[in-house]
């Protein structure tokens, strides 16, 4: 016995295994009248689409096991449409399963490597034409062409700027001043004190300049606030925080400090928002500093007081931007 | 008439009192009255019809609580550390949890959930009445007050609804998670009476809707988008849940690509 | 010659005398394509692409990409006065008054979603049997490239109808270039073409959307195709396969029948999914305005494991002479895929540097003869999975009565701790299956049935397999482990010695394998038996 390890060989292609519809006229023709059907259940599918499309009524409903009530008019325009076009397939794979000849075929594949005197042959021409060009002869040509087409590749860059206006202190700026009143949103009617009970959330917006009617939505990105009232001795703040809140009332923006998501979840008994976008939770008594979740920052907090007639009011505008974190933001 | 005497106050009150028509006009006052004060009475509170009906009742709801809500709550509802205070939760409060059947609450879970209703519509009044006799609060809302197909708008409770109410209870009303494991339950199969008073009471983590900044007739409006919404049949087929991505995603790993892998494996496979 | 033939003949005589198509189109009609299901996973990506091209087609046809603000007056009640974007009515009527509309929209965007599973089961399929070693490293990185851009234009597509579900998508989209350092708020500014939302970028998304991503995606599929052509597709190991051979079907007629028979099984699955299963509902996500959100907000799935990534980011942000860097945003959002996606693109060559393999391969792997390389696939989906599971941490809790905290916590914890467990347990289990592969060579098919011998020992009768089949658990390459040298031969430390001392580590736990069976060992056991 030699030292040598023997490894199993390759048998060769199986031989072939004739399917019933091979041998036999009487399975062939079954197997014909399978694909047939399946390509006449398919036209049946178009019709049923097409009388669904012109005749059935796109209000009427029907209840359907499972599905609940379903309008037929969609329903059957949709199953018309997919037993049409499954059909189809199922039809045409049956034909080739099972008519169509299954011997496997060989075929060889090609090295895909040009042989080693072709290789040389375009290693020549290219240097050949490389040469004929004579970039490597002429460096002022060279240079003046990269600095042509290095140029050139400033333009389309350059074409883009009027995209967008730069920011300049848009991200910093609120429609919130001292003195504006916080209106309900929606309704744009404005709050008293006593409106709210303990425990109450309202949304509410900075109410619209005298003339103005309508808000864009480019305001309300960064004008929501929320308002939540607690009893004044659930706060833990600092004197300074304290004293931008009134009678327990608190103004949180509602744009997340994450990625502005609006922050409206309110759980009254622990006193915690969440937001739903990526379950940053902030505690309202201690000025809705971050608590879990990937929030860096608390919500920024708007200070409030009462005007004259009782009507909350903002006392300034927000100590630091709302939204979203950015580059320049210092904090 | 005899003749009054300057500033005999006395004696002028004496005599009117004993005019002929003192009678009739204090009869006709006296109905008034009681007229305006059942009025303005019954159209916040249907259910009890006299003060007589009602001290019964608050006797009745007395001793319900106390079998069956003062081990938790105190034996004067001023509540301790495992339940909150009664005192001041209003008719409103107890019609909605004891209703809904989240209260007597089944275990000391984060939550109080929906479940079946152990108490009967009169012993829920009881209860009701006489949480409210401890002291004033939100009262049940009478069916005059609950016309929603009258007084509401769809589409501003649907502006209403995406605003206040669809980041906790999500756009559908299908219910939302909250942290901790609470949770912002389902508001589909629930009775417009209970919405209306969820909202003024804020139960638990609940936050309170005052009627000055959502009004009672905006209140309408949600409670009709959310019945309009709950009435709505499924557009465009199955509604996978109305959650949103997470259902339709896992429909076309399941569903979508078995059906095709399916297809795929049955046309390599050779015919017999 | 039948008139038929005749015909045929002159048209096809017409077309070659101006093209010479009958040479090559001879060759390519007999083309053999060998004959795998999972080889149709492919398909299932460029057949639905079709239908997204279709289905988009018929939806542009009503679809209205503005920003301008309309007060709705169509048919579905809940919306009447509603004040939104030209852009979500137009998307409402495609629903309610044109007919087939929503029909097509529910395909269109069931198709978007089935494309992306083609895709990653495709990619798992191609990655697990090797297929994209040499020749094919180009077109691995086309598909990877199909695959990037087709998250983006998924994305792009269903923020296209400005409803409160996918605007609020696009807000955070905008955070995140937003938090880019230095130019980020420049870059998000010129995006929108101000601040957010403005009125610029649904109707620039749109031109991505329509234009722009589906012209690249034609010049990326024909150069994918057009590889996969000519360089042949690639076997599963078997009797009668070798590298130099194709087995399998010519393409006419069967390839034909079968390939286009499958395209209209996906059309049709697709469609019946568009019928039966409502999809991206707007008209109750309501229009997008800022100041609402809706509890259980997700991207689609195929984005679904980038929000899982950001929401169990740590709450990192660092400040400094009045510059904040957000690294809670940019970590999940930017850096992590894109280090992902780079390795991803890399792994041919990553492997190749590994094993020292520079061979071209057109035969298959099993996974379980690539133990390494099966495991470090396991250990990205686990981490892919554990991702995507957080992407959807609240509907999970509210459904299975977990909450929130936990998946979060379970969530950054898994991320890191599974992963390596995954690979570990593959492995192994890639080891036993060559462990059982070789024992089925040697003492065949366990049958079941029980013979007791004359001297009473209990034996189970084992069936000797089939020589294509004892050839199929034979036939793969088991490569040994790089030797490099640290040292030439003059005993100086050559200055890649570190390098190669990894590689050779690489290489070494690359080649852990159970040798395969061999004759010489049957036929000494069959000299026992």
């Amino acid at each position: 016995m030699s030292n040598e390890i023997e490894a199993i060989k390759d048998p060769g292609l199986p031989a072939h295994v004739h399917r019933r519809a091979d041998n036999d006229e009487k399975y062939a023709r079954r197997a014909e009248n399978q694909v047939a059907i399946l390509f006449l259940l398919s036209a049946l599918g178009t019709i049923l689409l097409i009388v669904s499309y012109i005749f059935i009524p796109d209000d009427i409903f029907v209840f359907i096991p499972i599905m609940g009530e379903q309008n037929i008019h969609q329903l059957l325009l949709g199953l018309g449409m997919a037993i049409a076009l499954f059909c189809i397939g199922a039809g045409l794979i049956h034909w080739a399963k099972t008519l169509m000849p299954d011997e496997e075929v060989i075929a060889e594949r090609h090295e895909f490597r040009s042989d080693d005197e072709d290789r040389a042959e375009f290693v020549k021409t290219v240097k050949a034409g490389a040469g004929a060009a004579g970039l490597g002869r002429r460096p002022l040509i060279k240079r003046t062409l990269g600095l042509a087409l290095g140029l050139s590749g400033l333009t389309p860059l350059l074409l883009l700027r009027d995209l967008g206006p730069l920011p300049k202190d848009e991200l910093k700026k609120t429609s919130w001043k001292a003195g504006t009143r916080l209106v309900t949103d929606p309704g744009d009617r404005p709050i008293k004190a006593s409106d709210l009970e303990v425990g109450a959330v309202a949304q509410t917006l900075p109410e619209l300049p005298a003339g103005e009617h309508h808000r864009s939505l480019n305001d309300i990105a960064k004008d929501a606030v929320l308002l939540i009232r607690l009893r004044p001795e659930d706060f833990n703040l600092d004197d300074e925080r304290l004293s931008w809140t009134h009678e327990g009332i608190i103004a949180f923006s509602k744009i997340c400090s994450h990625m502005g998501c609006a922050v409206a979840l309110y759980e009254q008994q622990t006193k915690h928002l969440l937001c739903p976008c990526h379950q940053s939770t902030f505690d309202v008594t201690r000025a809705a500093k971050v608590i879990f979740g990937p929030a860096a920052r608390p919500l920024p907090q708007l200070a409030i007081t009462v005007d004259e007639e009782g009507y909350l009011v903002a006392q300034a505008p927000f100590n630091e931007p709302v939204g979203p974190s950015f580059w320049e933001r210092t904090s | 008439m005899k003749e009054f005497k300057e500033g005999n106050l006395v004696k002028r009150l004496s005599r009117l009192r004993r005019h002929r028509a003192a009678g009739p006009i204090l009869l006709v006052f006296a109905l008034f009255s009681i007229g305006t004060t059942f009025q303005v009475a019954s159209a916040v509170d249907t259910s009890t019809t006299s003060a007589a009906e009602r001290t019964v009742a608050i006797e009745e709801g007395k001793q319900l609580f106390l079998k069956g809500c003062s081990s938790c709550h105190g034996l004067n509802a001023e509540g301790g550390t495992i339940a909150p205070s009664l005192i001041g939760v209003g008719a409103a409060s107890v019609d909605f949890q004891v209703g809904t059947g989240r209260m007597p609450m089944a275990d000391m879970s984060q939550q109080a959930m929906r479940k079946a209703v152990v108490y009967t519509p009169a012993e829920i009044n009881a209860l009701a009445t006489y949480v409210a006799s401890l002291a004033p609060g939100p009262e049940v809302p009478g069916d005059e007050l609950l016309n929603y197909e009258r007084d509401g708008s769809v589409a501003e409770g649907g502006e209403l609804f995406r605003t206040n109410c669809a980041m906790c209870h999500n756009f559908a009303a299908q219910g939302g998670a909250l942290t901790k494991g609470k949770y912002a339950p389902t508001l589909m199969g629930v009775e417009p009476k209970h919405i209306y008073e969820a909202m003024v009471t804020g139960p638990q983590s609940m936050p309170v809707f005052s009627d000055k900044t959502l009004t009672p007739e905006e209140k309408l409006s949600i409670i009709k988008w959310i019945k309009a919404a709950e009435a709505e049949p499924q557009l465009g087929g199955i509604a996978l849940g109305r959650v949103g991505p997470v259902t339709e995603g896992l429909l076309a790993w399941t569903l979508g690509i078995g059906l095709l892998i399916g297809v795929a494996v049955w046309l390599a496979m050779k015919a017999r | 010659m039948t008139a038929r033939e005749r015909i045929a003949g002159n048209v096809a005589g017409y077309v070659d005398d101006r093209t010479g198509a009958a040479k090559w189109m001879k060759k390519n009609l007999t083309k053999v394509f060998p004959d795998h299901w999972s080889f149709l996973l492919g398909e299932i990506c460029l057949y639905s692409f079709i239908i997204l091209l279709a289905s988009g087609t018929f939806l542009t046809f009503w679809f209205d990409p503005s920003m301008k603000e309309v007060v709705y007056d169509g048919a579905y009640a809940p919306l009447q006065g509603v004040e939104m974007s030209a852009a979500y009515a137009s998307a409402l009527d495609i629903s309610f008054e044109v007919r087939g509309g929503l029909l097509m929209r529910q395909i269109h965007h069931w198709a978007a979603l089935i494309f992306m599973v083609g895709i990653v089961v495709h990619l798992l399929r191609v990655y697990f049997t090797g297929a994209f070693r040499k020749p094919r490293e180009f077109n691995w990185i086309i598909g990877i490239g199909l695959l990037t851009l087709g998250i983006v234009e998924g994305f792009l597509g269903y923020s296209l109808p400005d409803d409160l579900l996918s605007g609020t998508g696009i807000r955070i989209a905008e955070a995140i270039i937003q938090a880019i350092p230095v130019v980020g708020s420049y870059l998000a500014f010129f995006a929108f073409g101000g601040a957010f939302p403005g009125e610029a970028f649904i109707p620039r998304i749109y031109t991505v959307h329509i234009l722009l991503l589906p012209g690249i995606f034609l010049a990326l599929i024909t150069v994918h195709l057009m590889l996969v052509w000519y360089q042949k597709h690639t076997q599963f190991p078997g009797p009668g396969r070798t590298e130099k051979n194709v087995v399998g079907y010519p393409l006419m007629p069967v390839y034909m029948a079968k390939a286009g028979g499958f395209f209209f099984i996906v059309f049709g699955v697709t469609a019946f999914l568009g019928a039966v299963a409502s999809i991206n509902p707007i008209w109750l996500y309501g229009p997008y305005t800022p100041g609402q959100i809706s509890a259980g907000s997700q991207p689609d799935w195929y984005m679904g494991w980038l929000d899982g990534l950001v929401r169990m980011a740590p709450p990192l942000e660092t400040y400094f002479f009045g510059y904040t860097i957000s690294w809670n945003i940019l970590i999940p959002g930017l850096i992590l895929p894109g280090i992902m996606f780079t390795l991803l693109a890399l792994y041919p060559f990553i492997e190749s540097w590994a094993t020292g393999d520079k061979r071209e391969h057109h035969l298959l792997d099993r996974p379980r003869n690539a133990p390494n390389r099966t495991a470090i696939g396991a250990m990205a989906l686990t981490f892919t999975l554990v991702s995507l599971i957080n992407g959807g941490n609240d509907i999970i809790a509210t459904t299975f009565d977990l909450t929130i905290n936990q998946m979060m916590w379970f969530s950054r914890i898994g991320v890191i701790v599974l992963p390596p467990i995954a690979f570990v347990v593959t492995k192994r289990i890639c080891l036993s299956l060559q462990r059982a592969d070789r024992e089925l060579v040697l003492h065949g098919r366990e049958t079941g049935r029980l013979v007791r011998l004359p001297h009473g020992e209990f034996v189970e009768i084992h069936e000797p397999i089939s020589a294509e089949k004892a050839w199929t658990l034979t036939s793969h390459e088991q490569l040994a482990p790089l030797e490099l040298p640290e040292f030439d031969e003059a005993g100086v430390r050559r200055p890649k010695a570190l390098l190669n001392k990894v590689r050779n580590r690489i290489s070494r736990a690359n080649a852990v394998a159970v040798p395969k069976a061999t004759e010489t060992e049957r036929k000494e056991l069959e000299g026992h038996h």
